[in-house]
């Protein structure tokens, strides 16, 4: 497509995709292993990244929040859906957000709210933190397409 | 503004495809991700209703999906276009946004 005016409307009708790429957020709210929403997400953020688009942020929402535990043993010659995202968030600077409400009610803790809640353990998986809705309103106001998986 | 609606629930389970093709505007894209792939399959009680909206709205399933059920590619419903992840992303990237019909 070189050959086209790409700022000429007329011609390219994507002012998005002139001479750069789009900014994905994308949303998980269903659990792994139950379903197949996390893994559809999985594999549609490592083609969007390959592609040279940007996945700024994947927000872990309801059971979704399930995947960033760091204490599943799935068998050995089965995907592991937890190193999966944490891999692909390490190489690409991925931003993994676990909903607090959802993970709270689920017995997902990091450090700093194992200790603010008493308890005797924590298990978020490397690369995941915690927070809050607003990351998600912010992915939703920052990035160029939402996409939602769940079931 | 353009669309793409995502379905990945199995036509014979809810009426999530039959809702979305009823719904999405001409010139939108619908793609069937996950159990909805059922619904690319020819020869079903959805089958009539798809074909009569493929002309206006563009129907794709997602290929790795479709086969990842044993569904005969031979047996996929005429109009229907397969795409893989890459063209999952394409999809998404070239229209306008998206809604997932959970």
């Amino acid at each position: 497509m070189g050959w086209l005016a790409q700022d000429d409307e007329r011609f390219f009708p994507y002012p998005f995709l002139r001479g750069s790429n789009v900014k994905f957020g994308i949303v998980v709210s269903e659990g792994p292993y139950t379903h197949q929403a996390s893994d559809t997400a999985y594999n549609f953020a490592k083609s969007a990244l390959e592609a040279g688009h940007e996945v700024p942020r994947v927000f872990f929402y309801h059971d979704g929040v399930n995947v960033g535990t760091r204490l599943s043993i799935p068998p050995q010659d089965e995907r592991n859906i937890q190193q999966q995202w944490s891999a692909l968030g390490s190489e690409h600077g991925i931003d993994l957000v676990i909903c607090i409400a959802a993970a709270q009610r689920r017995g997902l803790l990091d450090e700093k709210e194992a200790s603010r809640q008493g308890k005797d353990a924590n298990n978020i998986a490397e690369g995941f933190r915690i927070s809050g809705l607003g990351q998600l309103i912010e992915m939703g106001i920052q990035t160029d397409r939402l996409m939602t998986f769940g079931d | 503004m353009a669309t793409l609606h995502t379905v990945n629930k199995s036509p014979f389970a809810t009426g999530a495809l039959l809702s979305c093709i009823a719904h999405a505007k001409d010139g939108d894209t619908v793609l069937m991700i996950e159990d909805g792939v059922y619904g690319a399959s020819s020869g079903t009680n959805v089958s009539d209703a798809l074909t009569a909206r493929a002309g206006s709205v563009t129907l794709c399933v997602l290929g790795p999906d479709f086969a990842a059920r044993g569904l005969a590619t031979d047996r996929m419903l005429d109009g229907i276009k397969s795409v893989d992840y890459a063209g999952f992303v394409e999809l998404a990237a070239s229209n306008d946004r998206t809604q997932a019909w959970l």
